[in-house]
């Protein structure tokens, strides 16, 4: 089959509909991803507006309290399985054969799969919000026994989550195999460009965490319908059983989520401050020691819950010990800026603010290791802010620094830098105006997940919800500058800046439709 | 001080504890009840202090270790910038830079480890305590059993639904006042228990220090020692349906003569348990 087709091979370029239902390209693939991603994206972003509308003051003004439990829900659902795995997926399709100089991926058809799981999935999940009960209500750890109280919903949330749950296991073992099978000649392990090395070890973990994840949501289905008693105390089961694998899924989820966000910072760094990153050795070792260690912290999700002493000791050490790799890559970051010759282009302003706002989160994350302070801080809005600064600030972040970095690659033309700044600073700003505040009414006593509240909370609350909404608008500015470097713009060469190093800027600008169908010699 | 408890595991914390007080009376003066509070509600029980002072020491130690790094990467920011005529270097590592910024955050660790477990070994030791009362929480409200006194009430929201709704003014205490409180001495260990009969709830009243989960199945325990007397509110902290903003917890700690007064006034006239 192949072998009559093999001479045509480069021309082969498919149009309309079905180039992009029936695709194996890896650039296609990529883009599907990353607009799939960005969909999901302002998804998520209404419905954290509408949280945050709600919250504007105290009292219930525009929904039920049920209605509100479902957007904090689906909302946390959405941006991370909708939203933030994809980009990075996404970013990994196109990159990963461009960075190793590889043809394709090493499984295109499982590739294809991976990615039309999602739409499904995500329609799913959102028709939930239609079904009699509504969507999922009782958090995105849908904790029972409240995750079995709900409708059909949850069970329209399960079945997405397993569907997502498919796809990231499918793209995950792809990316190892192309990573492990297709680099090019000379390119050894430790050659490989550290956005690769993120991404091989993220996907080791997606494909043993995802698993579990799975389990547990089964076991909740089954609990749910067919008489079984994993979660319910009435039948001998363990509600805190259900917490202990959802986290030992959760933490290292969310590891999925920031380690191709450092990949991208370690591959911008260098590149806008023209000088070799540093340590390279030990980012590759700080990222595996960070994997590792997140298979073994999980309970610190949950230290309220009644664990024994030893018990939150153990959790509490092993947390903290997180902070040694993490410390150790952002002073690996500061030696590659150090007596380098830094511009900052947009990519770069985007690099460096995530550095520094993945390290507020950071921080509020190790005091939130110390059991006897977390008591206090645990299930409030210090906690809301201390993950949206690793998530928002750290992969989302990671995310757009990685499209304004690559996009010249992939369109041929370069962006509005002018429009690049301006989305920068004003999704850094509005950030920091939504999430800094939540720290202050975390502390002072209030609660996640509540649509109404006392009244001492209502200043940082309507300063939180007028940040939300200059961040949320402030994408529109990513719309605009996305689709007007599409359809046009200046000329990008290969190397597009002047320190880019890598495989991925020896290929012209915009990138062939296939690329090293000669492997490249690395020396 | 005359309290048992404090006796046993003390002594290292004792000395970090007075010189980060300190530290932590001057931000006491910061700190407000009402609007714009930027920390933890003046704390009012033994654990709560010990607390209290853990956290502003691990905030602290945070905000110097930050200032620190980003004053490196700011200064390098603007002044190695191409800009400026920079010429870039070229080095790539330095064993001796590595081994300093692995060494140091293990040491600086390893000073937070130490007084975070002799607080939690203090909080988690609910021994030798003068009285018990048994929290069960339910959708949506609380049930009080006090074991050693033959009291047991049900404690719900106050807050009229006008106000929610916004057809009404809201009062001081809105969404934070409840029909029956709870009335505790000061001044005494209390052990509380905590369960719950249908979801899992979470008891927390921030100016105790203490929270815990009310789990159906499981009984958790917490304890305080309220050393003021006072009003305090608090609520559920973990999502349990529709109503989890309402259903808060309101503590009016008094004297022991007052508490036993209120006892005898609250005693149900049931069976002897």
């Amino acid at each position: 089959m192949t072998a009559t087709t093999a001479d045509h091979h480069d021309d082969h370029h498919p149009t309309g509909i079905t180039r992009w239902l029936f695709t194996t390209n890896h650039k296609d693939i990529g883009t599907l991803y990353l607009w799939f991603s960005f969909v999901m994206f302002i998804i998520g972003g209404l419905m954290a507006l509408i949280i945050r509308t709600e919250l504007f003051v105290p009292g219930l003004q525009v929904v039920t309290p049920h209605f509100f439990n479902q957007m904090t829900t689906v909302h946390a659902l959405v941006m991370i399985f909708g939203a933030a795995m994809p980009a990075f997926v996404g970013l990994a399709n196109w990159q990963i054969p461009l960075m190793i100089g590889a043809p394709d991926m090493a499984l295109p058809r499982l590739n294809n799969w991976s990615f039309w799981l999602l739409p499904p999935a995500a329609t799913l999940l959102i028709a939930s919000l239609f079904v009699p009960g509504g969507a999922p209500a009782g958090g995105w750890t849908i904790y029972p026994p409240l995750s079995i109280q709900g409708g059909m919903g949850v069970d329209f949330g399960i079945l997405a989550l397993h569907m997502m749950g498919i796809s990231s296991i499918m793209g995950s073992i792809n990316i190892i195999a192309t990573i492990m099978n297709m680099r090019a000649p000379g390119m050894a392990l430790l050659k490989m460009p550290m956005f690769v090395w993120t991404w091989l070890i993220t996907g080791f973990l997606l494909v043993t965490a995802i698993p579990v994840l799975a389990g547990a949501i089964t076991m909740l289905l089954t609990d749910r319908h067919f008489g079984t008693h994993f979660f319910d105390p009435a039948g001998g089961g363990d509600p805190v059983m259900f917490q202990h694998i959802f986290w030992f899924f959760g933490h290292p989820e969310v590891y999925i989520l920031i380690l191709p966000a450092f990949g991208v910072v370690s591959q911008i760094i260098p590149t806008f401050a023209r000088k070799p990153l540093f340590g390279y050795v030990s980012m590759v070792f700080a990222t595996a020691t960070i994997a590792f260690l997140s298979y073994i912290v999980w309970a610190h999700h949950m230290f309220t819950v009644g664990m024994p002493l030893t018990g939150e000791l153990y959790f509490m050490y092993a947390t903290m010990l997180i902070a040694i790799p993490t410390g150790v890559k952002i002073f690996n970051w500061l030696g590659t800026m150090w007596r380098g010759s830094m511009t900052f282009e947009t990519p770069m302003l985007y690099a460096v603010g995530m550095v520094f706002l993945f390290s507020i989160g950071g921080f509020s994350g190790l005091m939130l290791a110390i059991v006897p302070a977390d008591f206090q801080y645990h299930d409030t809005y210090f906690v809301v802010a201390h993950f949206h600064y690793v998530i928002f600030g750290g992969t989302i972040l990671g995310a757009l620094a990685a499209v304004y970095y690559w996009l010249p690659k992939w369109t041929g033309h370069m962006y509005d830098e002018r429009l690049g700044k301006w989305h920068f600073w004003l999704t850094v700003i509005g950030m920091n105006i939504t999430f800094f505040p939540q720290h202050f009414l975390g502390l002072a006593g209030m609660p996640r997940r509540i649509p109404d509240y006392a009244l001492q909370f209502t200043e940082f609350n309507m300063i939180s919800t007028v940040g939300a909404f200059l961040l949320g608008f402030s994408q529109i500015l990513l719309l605009v500058n996305v689709l007007r470097t599409i359809k046009g713009g200046e000329k990008a060469s290969d190397r597009v800046w002047e320190g880019s190093e890598g495989l991925e800027w020896t290929v012209p600008s915009p990138a062939p439709y296939h690329t090293f169908a000669t492997p490249p010699q690395v020396k | 001080m005359k309290l048992n408890w404090r006796s046993q595991p003390a002594g290292r914390t004792a000395v970090i504890a007075s010189w980060i007080t300190a530290v932590a009376a001057a931000l006491y003066a910061t700190v407000g009840h009402a609007e714009w509070a930027l920390n933890f509600q003046e704390p009012v029980t033994t654990i709560g202090h010990v607390q209290y002072q853990l956290h502003m020491l691990i905030l602290w130690i945070c905000v110097a270790i930050f200032v620190v790094v980003f004053g490196v990467m700011f200064y390098s920011l603007y002044a190695h910038r191409k800009s400026k005529g920079f010429v870039p270097s070229n080095f790539s590592h330095s064993t001796k830079a590595e081994v300093i910024w692995t060494i140091i955050p293990i040491v600086i660790l390893v000073g937070m480890a130490i007084p975070s477990t002799a607080a939690l070994i203090e909080m988690e030791d609910t021994t030798e305590s003068d009285m018990t009362v048994k929290v069960t929480g339910y959708q949506w409200k609380w049930q009080y059993e006090y074991l050693d006194h033959d009291v047991d009430f049900y404690s719900t929201l106050s807050t009229p639904r006008s106000q929610i709704e916004g057809s009404a003014p809201k009062g001081e205490h809105y969404l934070l006042e409840v029909d029956k409180h709870v009335v505790l001495p000061v001044n005494k260990k209390v052990r509380i228990l905590l369960t719950a009969a249908d979801v899992l709830h979470a008891w927390w009243v921030p100016a105790f220090g203490a929270k815990k989960d009310a789990i159906p199945g499981f009984v958790n325990e917490i304890w305080v020692y309220i050393e003021e007397p006072g009003t305090y509110r608090g609520q559920c902290a973990e999502l349990c349906g529709k109503d989890h903003a309402y259903m808060p917890i309101v503590v009016d700690a008094v004297s022991q003569e007052e508490f036993d007064a209120w006892v005898a006034e609250n005693r149900t006239t049931s069976e002897s348990g």
